[in-house]
């Protein structure tokens, strides 16, 4: 095979109160709207997104929390029923998705060449993460494409970010190298916010949106900070500043997803796309493209 | 007695799914069926779970389905076969447990949701340690932002409401020692603790767990934490929790029934009974709180301020069970206050000078800080009347009395008037009597003595004082 190629990367936020916000059938509760910056973010992505042909979406979850290696759900189809463990009055979800299996075993042996552990989940019981079910969901909520899904080992908390992004890195190199080998159009997902300090109670109306902003100015300067390198083509920098940014902002970029998706990308130097950026119960979300497919064609 | 059993047990899978894997499994196994058996034996009609791997956000949550049912796959040891559940839990006491938690300050709420996501700590244990679902439960979360207060407090309200119900408890943390996993796959016959500091520190906190001594270990949590604990978001909090419902003793019973390794944690299954050990019980030096007064209304916009620039007395949410809430006390221009007497029990100063003239606000016994009354409270949170010092009583007043005038820049030798109030004059004058005259007597302030039918808190005795002040 060969000639497969990564044709978007998107920093894909998971707040499950985005899905709470638009009501879809799939979702118990129901809402009177809120946090439409960053729904509104999310209608661009997909409206770009929409503009280039793909196969299969890849997606690494911070809530698919593993600490014996890296795992990818192993079974052609999942479905079930996804409650928030957190935000249970929000998200109550009904899902039913397919897995691109080839795609899933190429990735895993490639990541085990990388010298990573890795395993395959194959419990047919098992239920998927609502990290990853929310950014499917938000990525394209008709769920049209198969997904390969990743987990997020813990390794920035067994050793610390830097080891993490070594790690990352290599699953990173390790997904583009198994997506250019299948042949594949594939978009690959990093599933995570920004800053990620939480307030710690909720409004009577979760989407009143008199109480949303962000929990302090450090945070919004981190953000921009980290936002103002992906717009301007500085994944090296931000790289650099992981390990600073993910401690002093508490950012989510510890389960691994924003390094591992940079690394997939090849550390893009071209700009990305900002789509939109939002607080959700305080925390900082940002809906980013690279998108690769553009750039492969305007340097062409 | 409310707690009539604590039990600590770990949360991996291994000892329900795989016990033939490994001796060790098979270990912990056995000693969980023997930590059953005890539940079982103490008559408890109520399993409490405080699991570490139900982490929570929006302040507490505890369970409220009545029968939950779920096939639970762990997120790494998914190969070891699937955890079939269907729990009896007791919705109503999660409900109280939720209203007491709210009286005395915190955040809490009840999930009562098709489907929930019962985490692999609850499911390991009440698996285990219920097999035949005779004794109903309850399961509360682990606050990810809470600290040491917020958790005690979460322990008393669940006191509360146990104590309200008549109910007898088991209490169950579920959690790790040491939670540093093997990072690859291992075979279950080259299980070890991974490091040998952490067997170290394992050993150490079983060795205190042994002699009984919870509140020591609860103690050394943030140590502990910092040693031999993976840094996720919910810290070795259990212990808190733990040594809060068995009121922060150290003389409990302690048995270690199995301690042995799981993937490289340190897992454990210890049995802490209620009663003394016989040692005698160490001083508790920790601040012990009622009222959780931290952060968690961090949304709230209004100003805490009012117009005239002064700090507008901060109300807590409503009362503690056991008695009144605290406040802080008033300030303003003329006020004298000081963290070394008892905080007041509404919006008033400890004092207030008026020129030469200091007005003290009624004092009683309780010590600041904890808000213990020396002598003994004169009835318990049920209202039955308990045997309690007179003399302790009054001579704490006095003490109090006197941290006033202190922070005033006075002393006893300036009072000038004072009234008692005796919630029993037959019982209590005489002894009331003795300390003024060892006391006050000396000084020689005018005094009138009242019997009244009680006072805000569990005290016999308060004083209404005038001192002035040198010049």
């Amino acid at each position: 095979m060969g000639g497969g190629q990564i044709v978007a990367g998107c920093l894909a936020p998971h707040p499950p109160h985005l899905v709470y916000a638009e009501s879809p059938p799939q979702n118990e509760p129901k809402a009177e709207g809120g946090w439409e910056q960053l729904r509104w973010g999310y209608d661009r992505l997909r409206a770009s997104l929409a503009e280039v042909e793909h196969d299969v979406v890849v997606i690494l979850s911070p809530h698919w929390q593993t600490y014996v290696g890296t795992h990818f759900l192993g079974l052609p189809r999942f479905e079930g029923f996804s409650v928030d463990p957190v935000f249970p009055n929000l998200f109550r979800y009904t899902y039913d998705l397919s897995i691109d299996l080839d795609l899933a075993e190429g990735i895993h042996a490639e990541a085990m060449s990388a010298g990573l552990d890795a395993h395959m989940m194959r419990n047919p019981d098992f239920r998927v993460d609502y990290g990853t079910i929310t950014t499917a969901h938000l990525t394209d909520p008709s769920w049209s494409k198969p997904l390969v899904v990743i987990s997020s080992n813990r390794s920035r908390h067994y050793y610390s970010v830097e080891v993490m992004q070594e790690m990352m890195a290599e699953l990173g190199r390790a997904t583009r190298k198994a997506i250019e080998a299948s042949g594949k159009r594939a978009v690959v997902l990093a599933s995570n916010s920004l800053s990620h300090r939480h307030f710690t109670t909720e409004p009577e109306v979760p989407e009143d949106m008199s109480h949303e902003h962000i929990t302090s100015h450090a945070m919004h300067l981190w953000d921009m900070r980290i936002i103002d390198h992906m717009i301007n083509g500085r994944s090296k920098q931000l790289l650099d500043e992981m390990p600073e940014f993910t401690d002093q902002a508490i950012a989510e970029t510890d389960g691994g997803a924003l390094t591992w998706l940079l690394h997939a990308l090849d550390l893009p130097d071209y700009n990305a796309t900002l789509h939109g950026y939002g607080t959700v119960i305080g925390t900082g979300n940002a809906i980013v493209e690279w998108p690769a497919w553009r750039h492969r064609e305007d340097s062409a | 007695m409310t707690v009539v059993a604590s039990f600590l047990v770990p949360v991996h899978p291994h000892p329900l799914l795989a016990p033939e894997a490994n001796e060790g499994y098979g270990r912990l196994r056995a000693a969980f069926e023997e930590a059953a058996a005890r539940i079982e034996a103490s008559g408890a009609d109520l399993i409490i779970v405080y699991s570490t791997t139900w982490p929570s956000i929006i302040g507490h949550q505890i369970q409220a389905d009545p029968n939950p049912v779920w096939n639970l796959v762990d997120h790494d040891f998914h190969d070891l076969g699937t955890m079939h559940y269907d729990f009896q839990i007791d919705a109503e006491f999660a409900h109280a447990w939720r209203d007491a938690a709210e009286q005395r300050g915190l955040t809490a709420r009840t999930v009562n949701y098709h489907g929930f996501p019962i985490d692999v700590g609850s499911v390991v244990s009440l698996s285990l340690l219920n097999r035949n679902n005779r004794i109903p439960a309850a399961i509360v979360s682990s606050n990810v932002y809470a600290n040491r207060a917020e958790t005690t407090v979460l322990a008393k309200s669940c006191i509360d409401a146990a104590q309200a119900a008549g109910k007898k408890v088991a209490v169950v943390a579920a959690m790790s020692l040491s939670n540093r996993m093997f990072t690859r796959r291992i075979e279950p016959e080259d299980d070890r603790i991974h490091s040998l500091k952490d067997d170290e520190w394992n050993s150490k906190i079983l060795q205190f767990l042994g002699d009984g001594r919870l509140e020591d270990v609860g103690q050394l949590s943030r140590t502990i934490h910092n040693q031999i604990r993976v840094q996720k978001v919910v810290a070795f909090k259990p212990m808190w929790f733990l040594s809060a419902m068995n009121d922060h003793r150290n003389d409990l019973t302690g048995e270690v029934l199995a301690y042995e390794a799981l993937h490289g944690a340190g897992g454990a299954v210890v049995h802490l009974d209620p009663a003394s050990n016989g040692k005698g019980d160490k001083e508790y030096d920790e601040e012990d709180v009622e009222v959780f007064g931290g952060d968690r209304n961090v949304l709230d916009t209004e100003s805490d301020h009012a117009e005239d620039g002064t700090t507008a007395p901060q109300a807590p949410a409503s009362s503690p069970g056991s008695g009144p809430a605290l406040w802080d006390p008033v300030e303003g221009e003329d006020a004298v206050n000081t963290d070394t007497a008892p905080k007041p029990v509404g919006a008033y100063p400890h004092a207030r000078r008026v020129g030469d003239m200091l007005y003290l606000s009624g004092v009683g016994p309780r010590q600041p800080g904890t808000n213990a009354i020396p002598g003994g409270p004169i009835h318990d949170e049920a209202g039955q009347p308990l045997d309690y010092d007179i003399k302790a009583q009054t001579q704490a007043v006095v003490t109090n009395v006197e941290r006033v005038l202190k922070e005033a820049g006075g002393s006893l030798e300036d009072v000038v008037d004072v009234t008692s109030f005796l919630v029993d004059m037959d019982r209590d004058f005489a002894g009331y009597n003795e300390v003024w005259a060892e006391t006050l007597g000396k000084v020689g302030p005018t005094r009138t003595t009242l019997a009244i039918r009680a006072l805000p808190t569990p005290i016999a005795v308060e004083m209404k004082v005038v001192a002035h002040l040198p010049k």
